[in-house]
């Protein structure tokens, strides 16, 4: 590259960076204070494209009506921030962290079809900026004017937050509840309020960062799971809570991506590397790098412990005799299915059986193992893909379905090795980062793993092509599965587990290494996640990366929470409710994933342990 | 002033209190003696709202208060300084002082940083410290003066001398004798016999989340038997 490419591609670098800085500071300081990990904050920047675009049409296209525009996209985001914190989120301040995850899950598939509903599928293009629409020459090159201004806008923004946290009395307390959030509750601070005004500061800046990339880039409804993990990135690798820290994140990362850009293809020693394909993972890369060297982050500090009084797991039961026997009951009705019931029903209980098994797979390390994984379709995507790539390229479909899993555990093995280093929302975002680079590898790598198009034609043996044989097949290896996840957690294995779970330091004492069993725990869990992921390829006959995407994380994520960790049974009742209900909406609405999250979010509102954990409760007071 | 009637509280399934009875009247000092893990930060805790009690009455000037929040029952005129401290360690001096400010009440002392920096002149002195830069000491003043900054007309301090070089133990006592003299209701937990003599009026004991004894300080004195019994390692 010449000096001015570097310079221009360094300037590109500084104008992204502003936008998702404002993002990453919203999320930021909501997650300070109220310590929800919010989701939903990549929907408020979404939205704040969306009114953006549909403000400054309505405005007309001048400068009073862009920045008119743009400010009331903001302030609009903020205040339905503020209600969401007030009618939903601050019911579940005292629910499990997990639980309130699921709630701001439930928020993204609400404001996704609500702006389906309002702007259509199709991609709405923002008006370019009046009066900053023209270049400026720098070293040479046109650069564009508009640009220039959010380089000059991220650091007035900046400055602006911190008089904001460091000179009022506001700000005094938006710290002291990041510190010690109940110890200001004892002095008098009204956490209710502040919460809110905290949720509607953060939202802000989410819209705001939303409609100020109005001209550079067009409103789509997938840009709000695109955002939130660039800014989870963001946010860890500044650290949470710190909002310096987000700054230099964001800029880091969109200098490393713009540089990435602009050095596209290099020839070197005989191989091609495409840099400008490495932007999609780039981020994930440092972020891996950052957290395994500074677990805290550039400038975070190790998380203060939550204070009150501390909620312990309930101990594992043994299952009683009932539910043995309610066990087998089902078990009985799923063997006599192809007689009982149509080709259409076999088809959705093998979805049914492969899900549960992604999802008690999932659960044994949210639960036994406290490991929070965000990014459990990794494992399963690596089981899909393997299984299929190695039927088109290797040995038959008997083997390639063994093949799938062994892949999938590979890369718990290699992911699981980082990630048991950390714990918490570290842990959980690291999960996620390793997804995405595997998703995005899958997407890349065109000549192997067919690109966006996925492989196609890839069917079970002929034995086993009948609808009954493979969900016989499906029955016996998912119910194999889990029997065996189960089992372990009776076992030694899980014991040491829980113990490391509950108390680490204890745990070492005794003589635990609990890295080591985590890891094994980790690996597991992606042996049979990929089992799962393997034996869904087969179903379907084709794959494509939506096997790998977050929506898929997401959605085991759901039915773990949806049937309560706090059970056993909790993610195999979750699986099924779940795809059941994902089945029957999808068929019947154009809106299944509003539909899906309000169903959700009253789930949670009515029960904030969860179904079963609900149910067992329920039980256990009519016994006493 | 304030009185607690049959107060039951538990950290999940472990049951720590047991009835607690206690009253302190305007401007009275009245200490909670007890050993190690007998109840004392729990009972403040219950009373403060930050542990929800099983059962009993709060009552804080003849209103209950055992429904509502920390914050309400603080904006009632009910301070609260923990056991740990858990000064805002971010934050300086001043700023830990601004977050405890509360408005100005009729039937309380009214605070200033200026009148809390001549109770704690050592704080005057640092007033853009860090709080996590502090010692032990110096903490122990910042997170009483925060607490003032609220504007109390009661006062509950949890064992307040703990860690405590005997210097500013005897600073500490002062402190409190001064917080007496300007009106204010104090509820000391304490283990320290010889502190809790230098200032209290009353004294009850509390062993196992029961309360085993209640009387005057000097009948205290008198009595071995229940020192011994209760307080002695
Ligand atoms: N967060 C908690 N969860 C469970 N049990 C607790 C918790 N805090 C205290 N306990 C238990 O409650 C009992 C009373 O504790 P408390 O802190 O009230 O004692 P204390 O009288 O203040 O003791 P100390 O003089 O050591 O401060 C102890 O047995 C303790 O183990
Ligand atoms: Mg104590």
């Amino acid at each position: 590259m010449t000096a001015s490419a570097i310079l221009i591609q360094f300037l590109n670098g500084l104008a992204s960076a502003s936008s998702l800085f404002f993002v990453a500071a919203g999320l930021s300081l909501i997650f300070g204070v109220t310590r929800i990990v919010n989701f939903a904050h990549g929907s408020l920047y979404m939205l704040g494209t969306y009114m953006g675009c549909s403000l400054v049409e309505y405005f007309g296209r001048t400068p009073l009506g862009f920045w008119g525009g743009v400010l009331i996209a903001g302030l609009a985001a903020a205040l339905i921030g503020a209600m969401i914190e007030a009618t939903l989120l601050r019911r579940l301040y005292q629910a499990p962290e997990l639980l309130q995850l699921l709630a701001t899950f439930a928020l993204v598939l609400v404001i996704k079809d609500f702006a389906l509903w309002a702007w259509g599928p199709e991609d709405v293009l923002g008006p370019r900026a009046p009066g900053l629409d023209g270049a400026v020459t720098i070293a040479g090159r046109a650069f564009p004017e508009y640009d220039l201004l959010l380089i000059a806008l991220g650091p007035v923004v900046l400055g602006l937050l911190w008089l904001l946290l460091t000179r009022t009395r506001w700000g005094s307390l938006v710290r002291a509840a990041t510190e010690d959030r109940e110890m200001a509750g004892a002095l008098g601070v009204n956490q209710g309020w502040l919460f809110t005004g905290v949720f509607a500061l953060g939202s802000l800046l989410a819209g705001f960062g939303g409609a100020v990339n109005i001209p550079r880039e067009p409103a789509t409804l997938m840009m709000d799971l695109s955002i939130i993990s660039d800014v989870f990135v963001v946010v860890v690798v500044g650290g949470m809570g710190s909002i310096p820290g987000a700054f230099l994140a964001a800029l880091l990362i969109s200098e490393i991506k713009a540089f990435c850009i602009g050095i596209g293809e290099v020839h070197a020693y005989g191989i091609d590397i495409s840099f400008s394909k490495l932007t999609l993972v780039v981020e994930f890369i440092v972020m891996a790098i950052v957290l395994v060297i500074r677990p805290w982050g550039l400038l975070g500090r190790a998380a203060s412990v939550a204070r009150g009084p501390g909620t312990l797991e309930d101990p594992l039961r043994s299952p009683s005799r009932h539910l043995l026997a309610l066990g087998v009951a089902v078990l009985g009705v799923l063997v006599l299915m192809p007689v009982l019931g149509d080709a259409y029903t076999l088809v959705l209980l093998g979805d049914i059986l492969v899900f549960a098994l992604f999802s008690v797979s999932l659960h044994f390390i949210i639960g036994p193992a406290g490991m929070h994984s965000f990014g459990h379709a990794a494992y399963f995507g690596l089981g899909a893909y393997g299984a299929a790539l190695a039927l088109k390229h290797l040995v038959p479909m008997e083997a390639a379905l063994f093949a799938g899993p062994f892949v999938a555990a590979l890369g718990a093995v290699v992911f699981g090795w980082f990630c048991v280093r950390l714990s918490g929302v570290y842990l959980a975002m690291l999960t996620l980062a390793f997804a995405q680079i595997t998703w995005s590898v899958v997407f890349q790598w065109d000549s192997f793993t067919g690109g966006s198009n996925g492989v196609v034609d890839v069917w079970p043996a002929a034995w086993l092509g009948s609808k009954t044989a493979y969900y016989y097949l499906t029955l016996v290896l998912a119910t194999a599965g889990i029997l065996l996840l189960w089992r372990m957690l009776y076992a030694p294995f899980g014991y040491a587990l829980r113990a490391v779970r509950d108390s680490p330091l204890r745990a070492d004492a005794i003589g635990i290494d609990a890295r080591r069993f985590q890891w094994a725990g980790f690996s597991l869990a992606g042996l049979f996640a990929g089992l799962a992921g393997a034996l869904y390829a087969f179903s379907k006959g084709s794959i494509s990366p939506e096997v790998v995407a977050i929506p898929r994380s997401v959605d085991g994520l759901v039915m773990v929470l949806l049937g309560g960790i706090q059970t056993l049974t909790g993610p195999v009742a979750g699986a099924a409710v779940f795809t059941w209900l994902q089945d029957t909406i999808a068929r019947n609405t154009d809106f299944w994933r509003a539909t899906l999250g309000v169903i959700i979010l009253i789930l949670v509102l009515a029960f904030p342990q969860g179904a079963t954990g609900m149910l067992r409760r329920r039980f256990a007071r009519e016994q006493s | 002033m304030l009185s607690v009637r049959g107060l039951n509280a538990a950290y999940g399934r472990a049951h720590i209190l047991f009835d607690i009875a206690l009253r302190a009247s305007k401007g009275e000092v009245v200490v909670l003696l007890g050993r190690n893990g007998a109840g004392k930060s729990t009972t403040l805790k219950s009373i403060i709202g930050l542990l929800r009690p099983l059962s009993g009455e709060i009552l804080m000037r003849e209103r209950s208060v055992s429904r509502l929040k920390p914050y309400q029952i603080a904006r009632l005129g009910l301070g609260y300084v923990p056991e740990e401290r858990r000064i805002f360690t971010d934050l300086t001096v001043m700023e830990n002082l601004e977050v405890g400010r509360q408005a100005r009440r009729e039937d309380a002392p009214y605070w200033t940083p200026t009148r809390l920096f001549e109770l704690f002149p050592n704080l005057g002195r640092m007033q853009d410290r860090l709080g996590g830069r502090m010692s032990g000491g110096e903490q122990q003043m910042l997170t009483i003066a925060r607490t003032l900054m609220g504007n109390p007309a009661a006062i509950l301090l949890d064992e307040p001398s703990e860690g405590l070089a005997p210097v500013i133990v005897e600073q500490m006592a002062l402190t409190i004798r001064a917080l007496k003299q300007e009106g204010l209701t104090v509820l000391v937990s304490e283990q320290n016999l010889r502190f809790a003599h230098a200032v209290a009026d009353r004294a009850y004991i509390i062993e196992k989340g029961h309360i085993r004894y209640s009387g005057t300080m000097s009948d205290l004195e008198s009595n071995g038997a229940v020192r011994e019994q209760y307080l002695s390692v």
